[in-house]
């Protein structure tokens, strides 16, 4: 992972970029379901839109789209990759 | 998996509303939403089917019979799930049933083109019971989209059978029905992969085995239950004190922690 650079709230992604899970930082249930989804440590996840609202959001992780709340979204730590366009 | 035939046929009618005749074997179907499950399902029971709801839920239930080489089988399409860890009605369904009904099988369907994210339903079915046998289904699409997957060494490393199909054009359908005689009746005897924790969570685990074999009574798999009073899964003790009757057990086992 060459291009890794800062890390961000997923939340804060825009639309269209890619960036790899760090760490979750959900407790519970939540954290269950998340993990359950495919979205640990270490997976790439890219931001495909928004909805009309801003919220939710749809993201692509591991050949599925996934809508997540900004709430939960905030508290889910990445890492944006420079040359992420080529990643997923 | 000890419990004897005719405790089992009052367990399955009395806690699933579901009717297994003496000597029929009991295959579940479990698997991710959308994979070809019912699908499956439909292939192999044909019009030998019985639809309606799980007890007291709002899930649908169906169950169907088959004849392979002169034996019965009763199959019981679970509904889909990413998990079985029950944060919904349909995981809680699909976990009670794979815990405490002890079918003889269990088929797990997977999404041929998409294993990454099937392998987890697969790998928690194995911690509850080892008579799995993994179904990649939708092979035809992965073919499509030029996935090649090496299905003897995926056996290898599962540890169960695995068979290719693609069941909208009936492929693998045979072999399928083979297997699942063959882990049925016993004749090929499976190991499933079992996760191994960090150092911490298997001392953990380790610490409580003995004192949970007693709750689990052989129906269960003591790991699994181990597993789940670490976790602190209350929807699990709920459904414990419910089909096994035990109330005040994980209290002690709880503070063994």
């Amino acid at each position: 992972m060459k291009g890794a650079e800062r890390i961000d709230a997923l939340a804060d992604l825009s639309p269209g970029s890619v960036c790899q899970i760090v760490s979750l930082e959900l407790s519970g249930l939540l954290r269950r379901r998340i993990l359950d989804l495919g979205i640990v440590p270490g997976t790439l996840i890219r931001c495909i839109r928004r909805g009309p609202s801003g919220d939710p959001t749809a993201y692509l992780v591991r050949e599925t789209l996934i809508a997540l709340r900004s709430e939960d979204a905030a508290q889910i730590s990445v890492r944006t990759l420079l040359n992420g366009e080529e990643c997923i | 998996m000890n419990l004897s035939a005719k405790q089992k046929r009052s367990l399955w009618q009395d806690h699933f509303g579901i009717t297994i005749a003496a000597g029929q074997y009991g295959v579940a179907l479990a698997g991710n939403p959308n994979v070809g499950k019912s699908t499956i399902f439909n292939a192999l029971t044909g019009l030998h089917q019985h639809t309606g709801n799980w007890p007291g839920k709002t899930v649908d239930n169906a169950q169907g019979g088959f004849q392979y080489q002169q034996k019965s089988f009763l199959m019981v399409d679970l509904p889909g799930t990413y998990s079985l860890l029950a944060h919904t009605v349909e995981e809680q369904i699909a976990r009670d049933f794979l815990c405490f009904a002890s079918p003889d099988v269990t088929v797990v369907v997977l999404d041929a083109t998409c294993l990454e994210r099937n392998l987890n339903l697969a790998l928690q079915v194995f911690e509850i019971t080892p008579n799995v046998i993994v179904c990649l289904n939708l092979m035809d699409e992965a073919q499509k989209k030029r996935l090649k997957i090496d299905v003897q060494s995926l056996e290898r490393e599962l540890g169960v059978p695995v068979v290719a199909t693609a069941a909208r054009q009936g492929e693998g359908l045979i072999e399928l029905q083979e297997k699942i005689l063959q882990v049925a009746s016993g004749a090929l005897p499976t190991n499933p992969r079992q996760i191994l924790y960090s150092p911490e969570v298997e001392k953990a685990v380790e610490h409580l085995l003995p004192m949970v074999g007693s709750i689990a009574n052989n129906t269960l798999s003591p790991r699994w239950l181990a597993l789940r009073l670490l976790d602190g899964d209350r929807s699990f003790l709920d459904s414990l004190s419910s089909f096994l009757g035990v109330n005040s057990c994980w209290e002690g086992a709880r503070c063994a922690q």
